[in-house]
């Protein structure tokens, strides 16, 4: 009632501005659904931020097509019931030209099949595999999938001769989706996973689960799969047991917020992510470096706080998002869903997104780079 | 006489109510309020008129939501007949469970209730391969005979009318030789049960009805979201539930339905303010348990008698 | 073989140590009031916040201790006095939803106060493992268990020594009688809240470096808290610890030899099978329902 109040408020304004002879057009509406509370905060926050941040600065340089871009964001509090009435409200009742957002695959996915019918292109900021396989006509995704993260370190311990995994997933939908993609592409590298170990996100002690790790005959590396203050914890448990056995994680611990929480026992670790996280080691003729280190700066003067990929991801769609209205020359749901999947060669915090038909995500395996975290900051592994 | 006019009332609204809905978002919260409130009738059979807690109901949703997306999904059942089934097996498993657990009393039922709705939370949640995990799963539409419901509207009328049987179920209940005994479990047990009336047997019955209420409503919402998760039967659904219960006044049967609308429209009413809805949600439990013990509906009725 | 089931027990008995301090608060409130308090864990939760909060601040961690006690014990007495007698004599369900709602309105205070992020308190006297047989234990680990069986020893000499414990417990079993013999229960319910509080907030300092800390910690602790405690059998202060520590205990033990991903499922598989064949909990057999 207040919104529609304060809309109200805002047409008589427009109109005032028009008869003023001021040349108004009517904004592009974007629409996001993010998780910016509950248990998946840590990736909806700074995907709020970055959306927040970049509109602001899309609209100070003039808009896109000479039109003002206007936000629309709801918190679903990492509930998947909430994404699916938030979407329909986007859609209805702020009528936005397009979707940026749903920042887990749970809310993902109660709001594909609301977006599928109401034909709009949507933009996820989630990361499992389903989102974009079998392809959805009107789905994207900007972040890696897991899968891409369980062969990227597997390629890494290729090439340090280790064959014998043990496992350890997270009991979230984050860590059970990573899981069943190790597995299924474990045989593809020629890598066996001798164990195959669960954690609650909010266990307080995992030491029992290491322990049957450590002492499974013939194990050369472990693999942790999850996301937030569990991965932490696990890290934590592995300096106390003093395990000494090659640690990799997945692509879900990148933010300084894991390092901090793990202390020394981070170091050593190695994890697959976005080149964002190391900007300024990036070689100068890298293609990413550009616009990652722009990416770092604004964000870190605006909000005083280290970048995550998660932001990143955010940056990713709304870009692509804007490229394709640009291309679009309009804000017509059909055309802009068209020129999204004709996304070639953009380049963004994640990687260069080549979309194709069969591809809603564009990235592969080079989008993701291998970093080793030395002296409490991420380094680069070559 | 006063039941009837209850229903009309009732029916009236929700005839009426289409002509300020103007568009599917509308239709969204309205059918998530009559999916809440044809649960929250249920469970207030349960909570309000038998006095016995229950922690866990959440459970029996998420068991009847997701017997309907297996069986449909992953074996090809029509939707009615895995809604049924649903229901079914889960009438079972709460016949089997609620003797040894309705014989506890106060906090140790409270206990036995939210350890099996937990139970079945981490059932969903770990049997990934039948149910997706934490990432959930698709449901597909429901159809029936050949129609599907497809869109807002049409679930809107079946929601409609879902909420009004399940209110007549209810009523009958709560008036029948059954219900009177049941008024007087929730006042003392002991007196009831030397007045003769063999007061397991009812609350058991109370407490497989609601559950099959929450199984019925479980089926329809995953098929009209189309998607579900584990979420649907985690602990904070089971609170929200009862808060529903008793905002709108435990042992009032449209004391429920108003519950249900107010807590169903509340994260709407919020959602401009990130983060508070947590705020608000607990002052709300708060306050009407301490200011309106008896909840909405009722403590208006009592005015309205009393100014009479 | 040796080593690898000493860690389970190493594991078991980390995790039980703070079910166990959640458990005897619980248990406090219960005895006092016939309150099961579900803002047990939210205690405990502010009491880790509160230190983090402080000690990212500047301030020494004992000063920062000694302040998140002291504002937690406040809270306490604000959901007492504000919440709790308020209520009058309202039945068992409602003040349960009471609680509840109580512990919802703390977590959403401290996601907006705190932020919703984790953050971690430094151990408090390094992270260098212990090494006893081949399994390793952490000295935050000793710092929980000794803290706990500290607050066990005051507790005990609280109620068996002191005037004031033992009106309380005279409070415990019969309100009416201890009001006649002149002890003023009110103030016995207000200060049952407040020892919890504390209590909670003891057990959230020294758990922080841990289990790590942020808006929602307190829900699992607080709701297996609940699970000792009646386990144990709900009033009983020994009985808490012991519940807690079994559960912790029963927890890794499943996890090591079990099943990891059903470990949580465990203490309310046990609490259920548990109450349906002693309904009052293992050391738990008092006074029946008032009628």
């Amino acid at each position: 009632m207040f919104r529609s109040m304060l809309r109200t408020t805002g047409f008589a304004l427009a109109a005032l501005a028009l008869s003023a002879g001021a040349q108004a057009q009517a904004p592009i509406k974007i629409g996001s659904v993010l998780s910016v509370t509950g248990p998946a905060a840590f990736l909806g926050d700074p995907e709020k931020k970055t959306l927040d941040l970049y509109v602001e600065k899309i609209n100070a340089a003039g808009g896109v097509l000479g039109r003002r871009l206007e936000l629309y964001t709801y918190d679903d509090g990492t509930s998947a019931g909430k994404a699916n009435t938030f979407v329909k409200r986007l859609i209805e009742e702020d009528k936005v030209d397009i979707l940026v957002g749903g920042t887990t695959t749970g809310s993902t996915m109660a709001m594909v099949p609301v977006v599928e019918k109401a034909q709009i292109p949507f933009i996820s900021l989630a990361g499992a595999v389903v989102i974009i396989e079998p392809v959805k006509k009107w789905v994207f995704k900007t972040p890696h999938t897991d899968r891409m993260a369980a062969e990227k370190a597997f390629e890494d311990m290729k090439k340090r001769g280790i064959t014998r995994v043990g496992l350890l997933a997270e009991n979230s939908g984050f860590g059970q989706s990573g899981k069943k993609e190790t597995l299924a592409v474990a045989g593809k590298y020629g890598m066996q996973i001798v164990a195959n170990e669960s954690y609650g996100p909010k266990d307080a002690d995992v030491t029992t689960q290491l322990t049957k790790i450590k002492n499974t005959a013939g194990v050369q590396a472990i693999l942790v799969f999850g996301f937030g203050q569990g991965p932490a914890v696990v890290t934590k448990n592995m300096g106390q047991l003093g395990i000494t056995l090659p640690h990799y994680e997945s692509h879900g611990v990148a933010s300084e917020q894991y390092i901090k929480l793990s202390g020394r026992a981070a170091e050593g670790v190695r994890l697959p992510a976005a080149a964002l996280l190391v900007a300024d080691a990036l070689p100068k003729n890298d293609p990413q470096k550009p616009v990652v280190v722009g990416y770092e700066k604004a964000y870190k003067a605006r909000y005083k706080q280290e970048v995550s990929t998660f932001g990143g991801h955010a940056y990713d769609g709304l870009m692509i998002a804007v490229g394709a209205i640009k291309r679009a020359k309009s804000t017509d749901k059909a055309k802009v869903r068209d020129a999204i999947e004709r996304t070639k060669g953009f380049i963004g915090t994640g990687g260069v997104v080549n979309m194709s038909p069969t591809d809603h995500m564009g990235l592969d395996l080079s989008a993701f780079r291998m970093l080793e975290i030395r002296n409490g900051t991420w380094t680069l592994v070559n | 006489m006063d039941r009837f006019r209850g229903l009309a009332v009732l029916a009236l609204i929700i005839v009426v109510l289409p002509l300020a809905l103007r568009n599917s978002y509308h239709y969204d919260v309205a059918i998530r309020i009559g999916m809440n409130a044809t649960m929250v009738v249920g469970l207030n059979l349960l909570i309000g008129y038998a006095g016995q807690i229950s922690l866990g109901h959440a459970g029996f949703f998420g068991l009847g939501a997701y017997a309907s997306a297996i069986l449909t999904s992953r074996y090809g059942w029509p939707p009615i007949a895995a809604m049924i089934s649903g229901m079914a097996a889960v009438g079972v498993i709460a016949f089997v469970v609620a003797r040894p657990i309705l014989r506890l009393r106060g906090h140790y039922l409270a206990m036995a209730t939210l350890g099996l709705g937990i139970i079945i939370y981490m059932v969903l949640v770990n049997e990934s391969g039948w149910t997706g995990g934490n990432d959930g799963m698709n449901v597909k539409a429901f159809s029936i005979f050949g129609f599907s419901l497809a869109n807002e509207r049409a679930w809107y009328w079946v929601t409609g009318a879902v909420l009004l049987v399940a209110i007549v179920l209810a009523r009958n209940i709560v008036d029948s030789p059954v219900g009177r005994a049941l008024r007087a479990v929730h006042g003392s047990e002991t007196a009831a049960q030397v007045a003769g009336i063999d007061t397991a047997r009812y609350k058991v019955r109370v407490f497989v009805v609601s559950a099959v209420f929450a199984s019925a409503v479980g089926s329809m919402m995953a098929h009209y979201v189309g998607f579900i998760t584990p979420q649907v039967s985690s602990f904070f659904h089971s609170i929200e539930l009862v808060t529903m219960v008793v905002v709108g006044g435990m042992a009032s049967t449209y004391g429920a339905v108003l519950g249900a609308a107010i807590l169903t429209m509340l994260p709407q009413l919020l959602s401009r303010f990130e983060g508070y809805e947590m705020i608000v949600f607990g002052l709300i439990l708060m306050l009407t348990v301490i200011f309106l013990p008896r909840g909405l509906v009722p403590t208006i009725a009592a005015r309205l008698r009393k100014s009479d | 073989m040796l080593s690898q089931t000493l860690q389970y027990f190493f594991s078991g008995l980390t995790n039980g140590a703070i079910y166990a301090l959640s458990a005897l608060g619980f248990s406090l409130i219960y005895n006092a009031s016939g309150v099961i308090n579900f803002a047990q864990g939210e205690f405990i939760m502010l009491g880790g916040v509160c230190a983090v909060m402080l000690t990212a601040a500047g301030v020494p961690l004992p000063l920062a201790i000694l302040i998140a006690v002291l504002v937690v014990s406040l809270v306490g007495l604000m959901l007492e006095k504000l919440a709790i007698e308020p209520a009058g004599d309202a039945d068992v369900v409602s003040l349960i939803i009471i609680t509840i709602g109580a512990s919802i309105f703390l977590q959403g205070v401290a996601q907006v106060v705190f932020g919703p992020g984790q953050r971690a308190l430094a151990p408090f006297t390094g992270d260098a493992p212990i090494m006893i047989f081949g399994a390793s234990l952490l000295p935050q680990s000793m710092w929980m268990m000794g803290t706990g069986a500290l607050i066990v020893l005051i507790l005990a000499w609280f109620f068996g020594r002191t005037r004031l414990g033992k009106a309380m417990l005279a409070t415990a079993h019969n309100r009416l009688a201890a009001r006649l013999v002149g002890i003023n229960t009110r103030h016995v319910l207000a200060l049952s809240f407040v020892i919890s509080a504390a209590l909670g907030a003891v057990a959230g300092v020294v758990s922080a470096p841990i289990t790590l800390t942020s808006y929602d910690v307190g829900i699992m602790v607080g709701l297996k808290g609940f699970v000792a405690a009646t386990l144990g059998g709900l009033g009983s202060g020994l009985g808490a610890v012991v519940g807690g520590l079994i559960l912790g205990l029963t927890e890794a033990l499943a996890a090591g030899y079990i099943s990891s991903a059903y470990k949580d499922a465990v203490p309310f598989v046990l609490i259920i099978l548990i109450l349906f064949f002693m309904p009052r909990g293992l050391f738990g057999a008092r006074a029946s329902e008032r009628v």
